[in-house]
């Protein structure tokens, strides 16, 4: 449970003081960021990562909209269909993939800000939303 | 060091063929391309080859001949055959052999490729929130591709047109009708701003080469063609590649970039003395992009080069003569071998309704795919 909330992978969150955020790793010699975590440095190829929490805002790097059911291993349920894909950058950290809560195309915008939430993207055995991470323009 | 020059080349038609393995299909492309050059399976010193999804290159043996050559297998995704050829070019440049075979097969189930993110040391979540998705790639890529250089995504639908129309022309090609470019930009959204007729779909099909030395390669045939350069390259930080749950936001060059540098600088030729080019076209967007990242063209002048005809088979850079994956379909570990036989058929003057007029002199292939690898070759006769 993140923000007490089921997730389909708790290792990839954090809880921050001002929500939970991705969970990424940051080179200590180099500075480069990964997400996930991960212990080696795609940059300078050390091996010295520690934990860091990404940023919960960013700018959108690109997007799409995915137009058909994918085959396994997506377990998605289809009333959280279709769903919004992007990349968002995040300032001095790196840009991440990310599944959109806005679907229309007029709607979708690169450098439009947006900022993380916690969404549904597919229902348990029982009925319960499971949720991923997705990003969601920033209302003024 | 020898040269290496490619002799014989054969072909299994590409596109679906019911009751026939992927297998079988390689080993009618190896048969074609040992009659090529007159040759027997028991002449080759070593083999080479790959498929993604329809067995080990290796058992083709049992077929083939017993002959106790070494056979290596090679499973590098999209780059596959490219990869293969590369060994074999080695083999070949050091000395160690005089003359072998590469062959590239494939046979995949209908509809979108789905692959397992533990074989790409990704966690589980990435496939079960509908991430994993090759199409998706290409559809974020294309979008930011366009909007940083300023293309306006029409572009995309006259690629796919031309790419159907050279099909049209190519009897071993899967996808023989012309599609207009207005249908086209009709057709359902796969992944904005890309469309169904826009990508191309897995599909079946089967190259083999034979190549050998290059001051052996008359005894074998009458047109050899010479490869002049061939190299491949993984992704380095900051290239913005398929499967990728992040990317840097420091940019770096492409693998496509990249290796074909490397295999111009290896043939000692530059992209503009190119007279014909197969480029990977998974979708309209990849040929679009590929060809600047290539060096074919400058990032932002395809528009007005793919409008003006320039690209066609007549105009001054012919791409895709064959239709390309779009009118072939990929067959993953036969395609960067297929375009590699369309230009040898191109430089010999052999391709008939789609050979490029006025005696193309230099060819040039590319392949791209996951997780950010391409491979490419140059090729003169």
């Amino acid at each position: 449970m993140i923000a007490g909330k089921t997730t389909v992978d708790d290792a990839l969150f954090v809880e921050t003081a001002e929500g939970p955020a991705l969970l990424g790793s940051r080179c200590t010699d180099c500075a480069a960021h990964t997400f996930p975590r991960q212990g080696g440095c795609p940059r300078c190829t050390g091996s010295a990562m520690e934990d860091v929490p990404l940023s919960r805002t960013g700018t959108l790097w690109s997007w799409t909209v995915q137009g058909f059911r994918p085959k396994p291993p997506y377990t998605g349920t289809e009333n959280y269909e279709p769903y919004g894909v992007g990349y968002v950058e995040l300032p001095g950290q790196l840009i991440v993939e990310t599944r959109l809560v806005e679907t229309d195309p007029a709607k979708l915008e690169i450098g439009m800000a947006v900022e993380l939430v916690l969404a549904p993207f597919r229902d348990d055995e029982f009925g319960w939303p499971v949720h991923t991470f997705a990003f969601v323009a920033v209302t003024a | 060091m020898s040269g290496v020059a490619i002799v014989g080349i054969g072909m299994h038609r590409f596109g679906r063929t019911e009751g026939v393995s992927g297998r079988a299909q390689a080993v009618h492309a190896a048969r074609e391309a040992l009659r090529d050059c007159g040759l027997r399976f028991s002449d080759m010193q070593f083999g080479f080859g790959g498929s993604h999804s329809a067995g080990d290159a290796d058992t083709l043996v049992s077929e083939l001949g017993l002959t106790g050559l070494p056979f290596i297998n090679v499973a590098n995704g999209c780059a596959t055959g490219g990869s293969a050829l590369i060994a074999a070019d080695a083999a070949i440049r050091s000395g160690q052999h005089d003359v072998g075979i590469v062959i590239g097969f494939d046979k995949h189930p209908r509809g979108a490729f789905n692959t397992d993110p533990a074989e790409h040391g990704i966690g589980a979540w990435y496939g079960e929130t509908g991430l994993m998705v090759t199409t998706q790639f290409f559809g974020l890529k294309i979008q930011r591709y366009l909007h940083e250089h300023g293309i306006a995504p029409g572009v995309l639908a006259t690629i796919a047109e031309k790419a159907f129309r050279n099909g049209a022309r190519n009897p071993m090609a899967w996808r023989r009708k012309e599609i207009d470019a207005a249908e086209i930009a009709a057709a359902p959204m796969i992944s904005h701003p890309l469309t169904q007729y826009m990508y191309c779909s897995p599909a079946e099909g089967a190259v083999a080469l034979v190549l050998c030395r290059a001051d052996k390669a008359r005894e074998y045939t009458e047109h050899p063609v010479f490869l002049q350069g061939a190299a491949f390259r993984s992704r380095r930080y900051g290239s913005f590649e398929v499967f990728s749950p992040w990317t840097a936001a420091e940019r770096a060059d492409s693998p496509t970039a990249e290796a074909a540098a490397a295999a111009f600088a290896a043939a000692g030729i530059a992209p503009s003395e190119v007279d014909v080019a197969q480029i990977q076209d998974t979708e309209s967007g990849a040929e679009l992009m590929h060809m600047a990242e290539t060096g074919l063209c400058a990032h932002g002048e395809q528009e007005e080069l793919i409008a003006s005809g320039a690209t066609a088979i007549e105009g001054r850079l012919p791409v895709n003569t064959d239709g390309g994956c779009l009118a072939n379909g990929e067959p993953i570990g036969a395609s960067g071998l297929r375009q590699v036989h369309e230009n040898v058929l191109q430089l010999r003057g052999g391709a008939g309704e789609h050979q490029v007029p006025g005696d193309p002199r230099v060819g040039f292939t590319h392949v791209y795919g996951a997780p950010g690898i391409s491979a490419c070759t140059v090729l003169t006769r």
